[in-house]
């Protein structure tokens, strides 16, 4: 007996088909086409080869991918690092777990933008808390304005980008970790290992895909973090947190060079295309491992 | 036992907890002295965090010198809502469809929109602009909520699917022998029963919407009256001279209701984010 074709399943996916191919699918295409024209305000727009592509790489284009991968590694390391630390102290069976466990979250809820504002602030050279209290403590010998040199700018967008990551990476770390069987570290302490050899040698390895998954997920979600930045510095000062995506919103809707843009634009897909594909590879080997008798 | 810890080991651990927190909420603190003080005081150094004069003015003067305020927040709310209804409609029935049919290209449509996932909206912005200018749509709320939907759906369809796959199967086939028609079935027998998973996705999406407004914003809308928070407040922000305290006042209160919002919330929210660490 053959089945009938059946078409109410594809009918359920209609609403989010519709809604993701107008605004990706269909916008990911044009992204490609415009980056072969010079589109900009103007009506008509012209076939342009890989004109603005040359164009780009006579720039400091370079540069540009280069500091992209920089901040995102830094801040994605940081974020593991702050995250593994987060979820250990969660996890430490001590009173008080529930009010922190509610208070490392805002970070995440508050909107990037209104956390964003309070971080410049933070960074005001003469009248901000770090700057202030660093001087208190002697680290400092007068005001030191963050965000106006190209070192302390760039260290201090990637600062502000893991303060809003590192709640959810805590979480879900925490929540990875209470997964782990507690056989396992039953069994190692009737063995007399300490906490930190319980740690180190049942935790981590046992946490350590969660970390890999996250990571990439992060480097994904930081790979294309705009808001930070873009209202910290606008990328500056002279460039020096012009990470790609900031470069591409500043040439497409900044200067309305739209074609220029889409080209910038292809190259951060590029890019992403290779993370989606280490991610993908290991989902589904992750699937064909836990899902068989699914 | 096991968690049974030496004096010296819940000192270190308190201590860490510490340092983490200040580290968490230092910026909130800070905005908040800041808007406790009046404007001499905050461009004043050195550096103080407590000071003398510390007043509520900032907290009465936001009212007429960001007439906005309460629209901006509104605004942040109404196309939180909106997103969150827009999503829904589109995740409740794909995740049902992907969770209990089994038909031609499923998973080939299940990781295209994982791809999607991956590709964020400032990449799309050109044509994304385009689009909103073809439509008519920039200046007007729907800029700010259609793309805002489409980007949480992907996440909300696999967060969705794992409550479905969970509800056993024998439960429609119960329905369709009373005869029920099948999306009957879905509205009146399955929607009741992964009602948990709807708030959980439900309040995700919102959560999301609710951070990611700025890009939007910025872009695609210029009319203040339909600003949401972070964008009616960055106008002020980008002036030569910010008024500081205010702005930070305006800025605790209007992430105010959220903050209450999570405090309820909070079990929903932490299920939500860390779904996907724990294997299904």
């Amino acid at each position: 007996m053959t089945r009938r074709f059946d078409a109410f399943p594809y009918l359920l996916l209609l609403p989010a088909a519709l809604l993701t191919l107008t605004i990706v699918a269909w916008p990911l295409f044009e992204t490609f086409r415009l980056s072969f024209t010079n589109a900009s305000l103007r009506p008509t727009e012209e076939y342009v080869g890989f004109a603005n592509y040359v164009e780009i790489f006579e720039d400091d284009f370079w540069e540009v991918i280069q500091r992209t991968f920089v901040w995102m590694s830094l801040s994605v390391v940081f974020k593991m690092i702050m995250g593994v630390i987060g979820a250990v102290l969660l996890n430490a069976a001590l009173p008080g777990r529930t009010l922190f466990r509610v208070l490392i979250m805002p970070p995440w809820i508050v909107p990037v933008a209104i956390g964003v504002f309070m971080w410049s602030w933070m960074y005001n050279g003469q009248f901000g808390m770090i700057s202030g209290v660093a001087q208190k403590i002697g680290l400092l010998s007068g005001p030191f304005e963050f965000l106006a040199y190209k070192q302390s700018a760039f260290i201090a967008t990637v600062v502000t980008d893991v303060w809003v990551g590192t709640p959810l990476v805590s979480l879900y770390l925490l929540a990875a970790m209470q997964s782990i069987p507690k056989e396992q570290y039953e069994a190692a302490w009737v063995d007399g290992a300490s906490r930190f050899y319980r740690f180190r040698r049942i935790t981590l390895p046992l946490l350590a895909p969660a970390i890999f998954t996250m990571g990439l997920l992060s480097a994904i979600w930081t790979f294309n973090s705009f808001d930070i930045i873009w209202i910290l510095t606008e990328g500056g000062p002279r460039g020096a947190t012009t990470t790609m995506i900031i470069d591409t919103y500043k040439t497409a809707i900044s200067r309305f060079r739209f074609g220029e843009g889409s080209a910038r634009a292809v190259m951060i897909l590029i890019c992403m295309t290779a993370f989606a594909a280490v991610n993908l590879a290991l989902m589904a080997r992750r699937g064909r491992k836990t899902g068989a008798g699914k | 036992m096991i968690d049974k810890y030496k004096w010296w080991e819940k000192v270190g651990i308190y201590f860490a907890v510490a340092c983490f927190l200040i580290f968490v909420l230092a910026p909130f603190a800070e905005a908040l002295m800041v808007s406790l003080r009046p404007i001499e005081a905050v461009f004043r150094a050195p550096y103080r965090f407590f000071t003398p004069d510390m007043t509520f003015q900032a907290y009465i003067d936001m009212w007429t010198n960001v007439p906005g305020l309460p629209r901006y927040i509104a605004n942040s709310f109404f196309i939180s809502c909106a997103v969150t209804l827009l999503a829904l409609a589109c995740i409740i029935p794909a995740a049902y469809s992907v969770s209990r049919f089994d038909y031609m290209c499923r998973d080939t449509i299940l990781m295209a929109f994982l791809a999607v996932n991956m590709i964020g909206a400032a990449v799309l912005i050109v044509p994304l602009y385009k689009i909103m200018l073809l439509l008519g749509l920039l200046n007007t709320y729907w800029a700010m909520i259609i793309p805002g939907a489409a980007f949480t759906v992907p996440t909300g369809i696999f967060l969705m699917r794992s409550y479905f796959l969970r509800i056993p199967k024998e439960l429609e086939e119960a329905a369709y022998v009373d005869g029920a028609s099948r999306l009957y079935t879905l509205w009146r027998v399955i929607l009741p029963v992964a009602a948990p998973g709807i708030m959980v996705v439900s309040i995700t999406v919102f959560i999301t919407a609710y951070a990611q407004q700025f890009l939007f914003a910025l872009t695609f809308n210029s009319v203040d009256a339909y600003h949401p928070l972070p964008m009616g407040l960055y106008q002020f922000f980008g002036r030569e001279q910010v008024v500081y305290n205010e702005l930070m006042a305006a800025s605790l209160v209007g992430i105010l209701p959220v903050l209450i919002l999570y405090v309820f919330l909070q079990k929903y929210i932490v299920a939500g984010l860390t779904a996907g660490a724990v294997k299904e």
